[in-house]
């Protein structure tokens, strides 16, 4: 009950003209950068942060959350459309929403996922109005040691449940651990890692220079390869009758989407996993209960429908350890951190008991942008058609120039756009070589945390190390830390072991 | 693809020895005052980490076939090394000339000569964005960006709007 009100609280915050404005504002830009093949949630939060400063923070935050869920809604788009999924998590989505495009059910595709994102989008948020208040309580016993054991906890998930190479991924939350500590260390205040004696490493390395210069100059880079011939756009006509159709269609696919739903959710909790797999997991499970499964990739709705839940549920999972714990599950969450941070939100469970304004206006400002993300991704279909034959290089012009400026308006330092530059060109080797970036921006997130946690409970326990084991919640954390460090060795011998037993049958 | 794979294996351990040397001038083992490790200590033992790591790769990659494939495409190579070249001239210029000539600069040369695209719309572009990025972060935010020696240019135009 008492959610309940924090909740109609917040919609008094979030139905504010102005907040009502730039949920509406961030929503169509989000849709408009998730609909670009190329640009996704992450490049779109990294390229827009800096430009919100026009706002104050509680709106800059609700404004980023909506260019999150816009994106999540856009990324089907260019699914559908062109075939090339609009950010990785909206693969799965071309898997039945190509077929559909071509066999001349476009505007049915698009429907049916605008719906299904909304559905998604809706019922998670419910979930996360429910979890938000105990999870945030739970967190209020948490110490330092829990805090690191929390950290070291999101890390390994990487390791364990990431699905990309174990020792990249490890090198990976190093850098990031480690440019984190650049700059003045926290206990003793003495400089560090100065590199060069450059007067701009003094001050840290920002979270926001990695992020523009990885997902902003390196993604540029990398899709400059895949891009450059403009790729046949699908002509989509949406008519009230399709409309119709489509809302009929959806409303017998109650299972497949509450499923997904919930699926989404809570993998989306997870820092490793989030939106990509279990769009990819959702869509499986549709096409396994399905009474007809093989008329999956062929161009059924229900292909499109799963994916769609699960990944709009799924941003909004990660939303939750990011707001309750300061643990963000996502490195767009991560982005969306660091943004607070600046600006002088400490996310985590003090922040329901300090800033319960904000918290409530947020999360009602969620319920708001999953109506106004529908009903603005139907009625503008026609528009994104047209804006999807933009050509590539204009966009990467417009792109280059804002991670430019972008870079340099929050610290007014040149030192940063040199930064970004470099960021920019090695993020883009590192991902040709299949390293994964998502664990380096959170390193880069949560380094200042891991450190300041660790040292403050080693002093307060005048050097024992054992009082991350002895108290059970950073026990616990630590336990299932290490089981997910060791989990990809468990799964080598067992893929050894089994190799071994096969001749012998 | 295999060559790339070890260079970068490489350059990434030569990064975290430059890491760990650099964070040897903080003590880097356990403190015996404060009762925990030392300032250096999270960058120096992470680096080695790293280190240890990357050469795994390193060494992994050794016992590997090489695939055959490339990690450059010839054309694209070209067009990736004239982008960042671009980038790094036009952060270079912005100190000096400000960024009201460099960015202007940099979009024709991307829009016109990197995209071919037409006149029309390469003007609109290089004369629009300067013009929004004046509104948007110097007269709304307050922001001012870096002008070189332009800066006695845009005397009016601070006493119109400030």
């Amino acid at each position: 009950m008492d959610t309940l009100a924090l909740l109609a609280d917040g919609f008094a915050t979030s139905l504010s003209p102005l907040n009502l404005m730039i949920v509406i504002l961030g929503v169509t830009a989000g849709l408009f950068i998730g609909a670009m093949p190329g640009l996704g949630s992450v490049n779109g939060v990294a390229i827009v942060l800096p430009l919100t400063f026009i706002v104050p923070p509680s709106s800059a935050i609700i404004l980023l959350a909506a260019i999150y869920y816009g994106a999540m809604y856009g990324g089907a788009i260019s699914s559908i459309l062109l075939g090339i999924p609009g950010a990785s998590t909206a693969v799965a989505t071309t898997f039945d929403g190509r077929p559909m495009a071509q066999q001349g059910k476009a505007g049915l595709a698009l429907i049916a996922a605008a719906v299904a994102s909304f559905i998604g989008g809706t019922l998670s948020v419910v979930l996360f109005t429910l979890f938000a208040v105990p999870l945030a309580d739970l967190a209020l016993a948490f110490g330092p040691a829990e805090e690191f054991a929390l950290v070291l906890m999101a890390f390994t998930t990487f390791v364990g449940l990431g699905g990309d190479d174990v020792l990249k991924t490890i090198v990976m939350i190093c850098l990031g651990l480690v440019l984190s500590t650049v700059g003045l260390d926290l206990i003793s205040g003495q400089p560090r890692l100065i590199f060069g004696d450059l007067p701009g490493f003094f001050s840290g390395i920002s979270f926001l220079v990695l992020a523009i210069g990885v997902y902003g100059i390196g993604e540029i880079l990398y899709t400059l390869e895949t891009s450059r011939t403009a790729p046949q756009v699908t002509p989509a006509r949406i008519t009230l009758k399709e409309l119709s159709a489509g809302m009929r269609a959806m409303n017998r696919l109650w299972k497949t989407m509450s499923l997904g739903s919930f699926l989404g959710f809570f993998v989306g909790m997870l820092p490793a996993a989030g939106a990509t797999p279990a769009a990819l997991m959702a869509y499986g499970i549709a096409r396994s209960t399905s009474k007809e499964p093989h008329t999956f990739g062929k161009g059924n709705i229900e292909g499109v429908a799963a994916p769609e839940t699960a990944n709009n549920a799924a941003s909004t999972g990660s939303l939750l350890p990011m707001l309750t714990l300061g643990i963000p599950g996502s490195p767009t969450t991560a982005l969306l951190l660091g943004g607070m941070v600046m600006w002088g939100l400490m996310p985590g469970p003090m922040l329901f008991i300090e800033q319960p304004d904000f918290v409530w206006g947020l999360i009602s400002s969620l319920y708001t942008a999953n109506f106004a993300a529908v009903a603005i991704n139907i009625a503008l279909i026609p528009l994104f058609v047209w804006a999807l034959r933009m050509p590539f290089t204009v966009l990467c012009a417009i792109v280059i120039v804002l991670c430019i400026v972008g870079g340099f308006a929050p610290s007014q330092k040149m030192h940063d756009v040199w930064l970004i530059a470099g960021f920019g060109v090695a993020g883009y080797l590192l991902r040709k070589a299949d390293y994964p970036l998502a664990p380096l921006v959170l390193a880069l997130v949560l380094g200042p945390l891991m450190e300041k946690s660790f040292r403050q409970t080693l002093i307060a326990e005048q050097g024992n190390v054992l009082a991350f084991i002895e108290r059970p919640l950073s026990g616990t954390f630590i336990a299932l830390a290490a089981l997910f460090f060791v989990l990809p060795l468990v799964k080598y011998l067992r893929k050894g072991g089994s190799r071994s037993i096969a001749p012998a049958e | 693809m295999l060559v790339a794979d070890r260079v970068i294996a490489i350059a990434i351990m030569a990064l975290s020895a430059y890491f760990m040397w650099h964070a040897t001038e903080l003590p880097i083992g356990w403190n015996g005052m404060t009762g925990g490790p030392g300032g250096g200590a999270f960058p120096f033992w992470l680096s080695l980490v790293m280190l240890l790591a990357a050469g795994g790769i390193f060494v992994r990659s050794l016992g590997e076939d090489h695939g055959g494939q490339s990690f450059f495409d010839g054309v694209m190579l070209k067009s990736v090394i004239s982008v960042v070249i671009a980038l790094f001239a036009t952060i270079a210029l912005i100190p000096v000339a400000g960024a009201y000539i460099a960015i202007p600069l940099f979009m024709f040369w991307y829009v016109r000569i990197f995209g071919r695209h037409s006149w029309f719309l390469t003007g609109c572009l290089a004369l629009g964005t300067p013009v929004f990025l004046f509104f948007f972060f110097e007269v709304t935010l307050k922001i001012l960006l870096p002008k070189g020696f332009t800066e006695p240019l845009f005397f009016p135009l601070y006493a119109m709007f400030f």
